[in-house]
């Protein structure tokens, strides 16, 4: 077979070229599938000087750019939007002189005289040709999964796309959906099950094989693994096959599945992720070699092709089909070595695939065998069904030839290497599976060879990541950026991290931004405040001026300073509102469609019978379109417009229960010994108390509290920035650093005191010392276990540093220079404070209940 | 916001003094929304009104002299040129000054950066 390279016409194109002489005529390559094959397939071409030789066109049967398909899963569970997972932007595309027909399929190929023909009658000629069409989900056959016209059932779905996932999750979010069955137990029927719970969906799996997971582990590892979804309140049906898809008669709606020998389920929605088959029936239609999927060379040449390669999903080479990410890096690389001519000697000999996956939440890394198959394999297997973790592996002539983990990855990155480049084992084997003694962590990175895979969802090698390091780059972020290494599944960012370290060789500039307290000025929380004090600053502009490099602004630092100088200076600090957030410029929470939220205080979460018809008035007179109880025990109205805001608290006359800022927000109480059989302190009358005190005090984080009135803990005071509990005998107990939001943990026991005067005492005082230590946006949940709950009580309680009258003074001036902001009402402080921003549109468009 | 026609694609916009320094605020021109930003150093800017991404209302952004953040998500975009810093679709920008009197004075029509 002749390579590219050898081709006349191609050693002139090779040739430099002048700037401004006619270009020479270039090479047209074409890509049929802009997927995650096809695209990178092109940015490795683009690495090899590909657009001086090739004017490129790529077709994606999807209308968009090109993004990232293993993110779906977290688009599906809403951790990330599906705006944050493109890859490429069409900009990309433009800024590469790349001429994407997005949202165009292309139907057949003449191999003879080189056309494409695409669906939309566009024939477009080609030099070289790459086929990247990838796979799609596989619909097992069954009753009633179409409609008679022959489209997929409503309510039926597949997880395959961008589109597949909005669809999912509006499905999902409807209101009189409850209820999911999952056909599928493997990676993507379980990360499928996962996302939905997360639109409150209560989900069944139903998978034909034994286990979980068969595909990567064997039965072992699939009960425990079965375990750990179902403890995430997933119901599991293994070996059972689903018959058919039940609807609701006279409607084209789901109403359920059938299983063979087993109750019917009933479901509001069925998800289809039974495998999935390679795109192939274009090639088969274009007369092209087809076994289970397109037959290429180990030049990713299609089989007896001279000009025409395959890649990614839609091949098969030498036997082998792959349905992951890591592979198909591998095979762009020497796909584009040979269409560039870059390296005629590249060849891709097959990947083995060692997969570390995240599945719905559960760390799973499997590689080559799933258990041993000979007499004389060794079998070293270690179970902990409690604890979620399961180690298997398979040793057979001293090499390792598979191994599965479950629950625990620390030596994932050693195992993988051992796998791949069959090194000799240590002869204790248990040491494979833990690391005994002192920490190896060092040595395991050191260990590690510079191909092996650091980020398999982009492809990242050690060697990559070193270079950047070595070239300059030695910041954690920095080597992430410049590498994408972390920015996929997120799986390996520990051992990115670790990869760092270990090239700086001690010398990992902590990101000197990371210990900025914002990004614009080059210094610490301690030093910015040293330097405002001793300069005497006293505005976010005058700190810009004095303090940032060239005396520039940054839109992104303001927010932070404005709130550390109101902290540090009370009502000495003047107040510029363009360094504030729009929240804190109009005391409202900005919604998605520009209005705001409006909460009134409602101190402890009680009311009263005046309260609750005044707000009943203000949201009639004003057409609120939603009246919410939040989650913070109090009254949230909803969709307001911006210029409606003065009025509406006019009208309430109440004041704001500062629920958009990062500032103190509210006490929950429980009702407490008044009425509480079990209550043993007064709860709600401490919370009001702390409420009164403490309202509105900006920090460096929201500060959301609870007082419970005995240890059953009605008011969730556990996980509470600050908790306080009512125990036995009169004695309060205060923890801190507790969250149940994005994080969830279990506050740190601060001190038991008698007095409530005392709580209130160590509330604030703690309070203060948060606010001067604290990172920007750092909440109580992070700093506590930062600063180490020991030293917090050393200093707060024993007042260790001597600086406890310090802190109470500091956080009387606060509480002393509190005003409502709501007062603004009547005397706005800026020029169209409260003037609308989208003058054209009708407001409010969130819904109205 | 009512506005006058100076003269072909030009608008009068009435007083600066109705956009706080280091704010914006959004006008409706030509049944166009655009968002008009003051600078602390007084200059103006101004760009189209509604972001790219989901429709967040720019006037209400956080700037500086170079970009505006959007406040839904925080998008940033270049206040001279609309482009994203961010990777979002730029914005469209205006060109936009002040008169003699003091007023906002802004182009519409095809004489403007178009991106
Ligand atoms: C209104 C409310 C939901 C509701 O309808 O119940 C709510 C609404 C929002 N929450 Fe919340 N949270 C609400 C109670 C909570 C609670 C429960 C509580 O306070 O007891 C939590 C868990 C407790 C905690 O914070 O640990 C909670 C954890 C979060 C988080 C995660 C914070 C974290 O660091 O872990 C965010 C995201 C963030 O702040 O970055 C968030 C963010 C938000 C934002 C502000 C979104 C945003 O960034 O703009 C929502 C604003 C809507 C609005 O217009 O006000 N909200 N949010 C609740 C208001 C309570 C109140 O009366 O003030
Ligand atoms: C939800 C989900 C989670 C995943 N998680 C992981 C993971 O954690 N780890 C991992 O390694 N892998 C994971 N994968 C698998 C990974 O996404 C695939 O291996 C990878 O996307 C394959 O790339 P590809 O380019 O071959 O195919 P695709 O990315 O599917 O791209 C093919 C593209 O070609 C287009 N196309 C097809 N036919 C035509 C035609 N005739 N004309 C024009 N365009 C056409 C398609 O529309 C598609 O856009 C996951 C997949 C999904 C769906
Ligand atoms: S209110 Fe809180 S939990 Fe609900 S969507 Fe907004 S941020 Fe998320
Ligand atoms: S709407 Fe502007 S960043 Fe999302």
């Amino acid at each position: 077979m002749t390579t590219v390279a050898d081709k006349p016409q191609d050693t002139h194109q090779r040739k430099p070229q002048s700037r401004q002489g006619k270009p020479a005529a270039r090479r047209r390559l074409v890509v049929i599938g802009n997927g995650m094959a096809g695209a990178r397939a092109v940015e490795e071409i683009l690495a090899r000087g590909g657009a001086e030789q090739f004017t490129i066109t790529m077709f994606g049967d999807e209308p968009y750019g090109n993004y990232n398909r293993i993110m779906l899963s977290h688009v599906l569970s809403g951790e990330e939007s599906d705006s944050d997972i493109f890859l490429n932007s069409l900009h990309w595309y433009q800024d590469n002189n790349i001429t994407l027909h997005a949202g165009v399929r292309v139907e057949r190929i003449d191999r003879f005289t080189k056309y494409v023909f695409a669906n939309n009658g566009h024939v477009v000629p080609y030099d070289v040709l790459i086929i990247a069409t990838g796979s799609q989900s596989f619909m097992p056959p069954m009753d009633g999964l179409y409609t008679p016209s022959g489209s997929v059932k409503p309510g039926v779905f597949t997880f395959r796309t961008i589109d597949d996932t909005r669809n999912m999750v509006q499905h999902a979010q409807y209101e009189h959906h409850h209820r999911a069955v999952v056909i599928g137990g493997g990676l993507l029927g379980l990360e499928a099950a996962r996302g939905l719970q997360s639109h409150g969906i209560d989900v069944d799996v139903v998978h034909s094989g034994g286990h979980l997971m068969n595909a990567q582990m064997g039965p072992e590892g699939g009960a425990i693994l079965r375990r750990s979804v179902e403890a995430l309140g997933i119901r599991v049906h293994t070996g059972s096959r689903t018959t058919a898809v039940l609807g609701t008669v006279g409607t084209d709606k789901v109403s359920g599945v059938r299983l063979r020998d087993q109750p019917d389920i009933d479901c509001d929605m069925v998800v289809v992720a039974a495998g999935i088959r390679p795109n192939v029936d274009l090639a088969v239609l274009s007369g092209l070699p087809v076994e289970r999927a397109i037959v290429v060379d180990d030049q990713l040449r299609v089989l007896d092709e001279d000009d025409i390669y395959a890649v990614g999903e839609c091949v098969q080479h030498r036997g082998e089909v792959y349905g992951l990410v890591a592979p198909l890096w591998e095979q762009a690389v020497v796909l584009a070595d040979h269409v560039t001519g870059a390296d005629t000697s590249s060849a891709y000999l097959g990947s083995r695939t060692a997969t570390k996956l995240k599945v719905a939440g559960v760390e799973v890394a499997s590689m080559g065998l799933r258990g041993p198959e000979r007499e004389t394999d060794e079998h070293i297997v270690f179970s902990e069904p409690s604890r979620g973790v399961f180690k298997s592996i398979v040793i057979r002539d001293n090499k390792m030839v598979g191994a599965t983990l479950l629950g625990d990855s620390r030596k994932v990155a050693y195992l993988t290497q051992a796998f791949d480049k069959g090194l000799p084992l240590p002869e204790e084997r248990i040491s494979l599976m833990f690391d005994l003694g002192a920490p190896a962590e060092d040595e395991s990175v050191a260990e590690l060879d510079d191909d092996a895979q650091v980020c398999n969802c982009n492809g990242v090698s050690k060697k990559s990541l070193v270079a950047v390091v070595k070239g300059g780059c030695n910041t954690v972020a920095g080597a992430m950026d410049a590498t994408r290494a972390g920015k996929g599944c997120g799986s390996c960012k520990l051992l990115v991290k670790q990869v760092v370290e270990w090239a700086a060789d001690g010398a990992v500039e902590e990101d000197p931004a990371a210990s900025y307290y914002v990004p614009g000025i080059p210094l610490d929380k301690p030093s910015l405040m040293a330097a405002i004090r001793k300069q005497g600053l006293r505005s976010v502009s005058a700190v810009f001026a004095a303090l940032a490099p060239d005396s520039g602004e940054g839109a992104k630092s303001k927010m932070g300073l404005a709130s550390l100088m109101k902290m540090m200076l009370a009502d000495q600090y003047i107040d510029e509102r363009d360094a504030r957030f729009i929240n804190d410029r109009v005391h409202a929470n900005i919604q998605r469609d520009g209005t705001f939220s409006v909460v009134p205080q409602m101190k402890g979460g009680v009311t009263s019978v005046q309260q609750l018809r005044r707000i009943a008035d203000v949201a009639e007179k004003h057409n609120i379109p939603m009246i919410k109880l939040t989650g913070g025990q109090r009254i949230d109205l909803l969709g307001v417009p911006k210029e409606d805001l003065p009025q509406v608290w006019a009208d309430l006359d109440m004041p704001s229960g500062y629920a958009y800022g990062k500032s103190f927000r509210t006490v929950k109480t429980c009702v407490g010994k008044d009425f509480c059989r079990y209550g043993t302190g007064d709860s709600t009358k401490l919370g009001i108390e702390i409420e009164s005190r403490f309202q509105g005090i900006e920090s460096p984080a929201k500060l959301k509290l609870a007082v419970s009135g005995c240890p059953r803990n009605c008011a969730e005071s556990l996980v509470k920035d600050v908790g306080v509990v009512a125990v036995e005998g009169g004695r309060w107990e205060v923890y801190v650093g507790g969250a149940a939001g994005a994080h969830i943990r279990k506050g740190d026991l601060l001190a038991t005191v008698d007095d409530p005067e005392d709580v209130k005492l160590l509330t604030g005082r703690f309070m203060q010392y948060y606010r001067q230590n604290a990172n920007w946006l750092e909440r109580t949940y992070a700093f506590v276990p930062r600063v180490g709950i020991e030293h917090i009580r050393a200093v707060v309680v024993d007042d260790a540093e001597g600086i406890a009258a310090e802190l109470d003074a500091a956080m009387q001036a606060s509480v002393d220079s509190y005003v409502d902001p709501w007062s603004e009402r009547d005397d706005p402080l800026t020029p169209g404070q409260f003037r609308a921003s989208l003058p054209l549109t009708v407001l409010p468009q969130v819904p109205v209940r | 916001m009512s506005t006058r026609q100076v003269s072909a694609g030009l608008h009068n916009l009435g007083p600066v003094d109705q956009i706080p320094f280091g704010e914006g605020r959004a006008f409706g021109v030509d049944g166009e929304q655009v968002a008009v930003f003051r600078l602390r150093d007084g200059t103006l800017r101004a760009l189209s009104a509604v972001c790219p991404h989901r429709g967040g209302p720019i006037a209400d952004g956080t700037i500086d002299q170079r970009v505006v953040m959007c406040p839904l998500h925080q998008n940033a975009f270049e206040l001279d040129t609309g482009c994203s810093t961010t990777g979002a679709e730029p914005l469209r920008s205006y060109e936009v000054h002040t008169d003699a009197e003091q007023n906002i004075v802004l182009r519409t029509g095809r004489s403007g950066v178009i991106n």
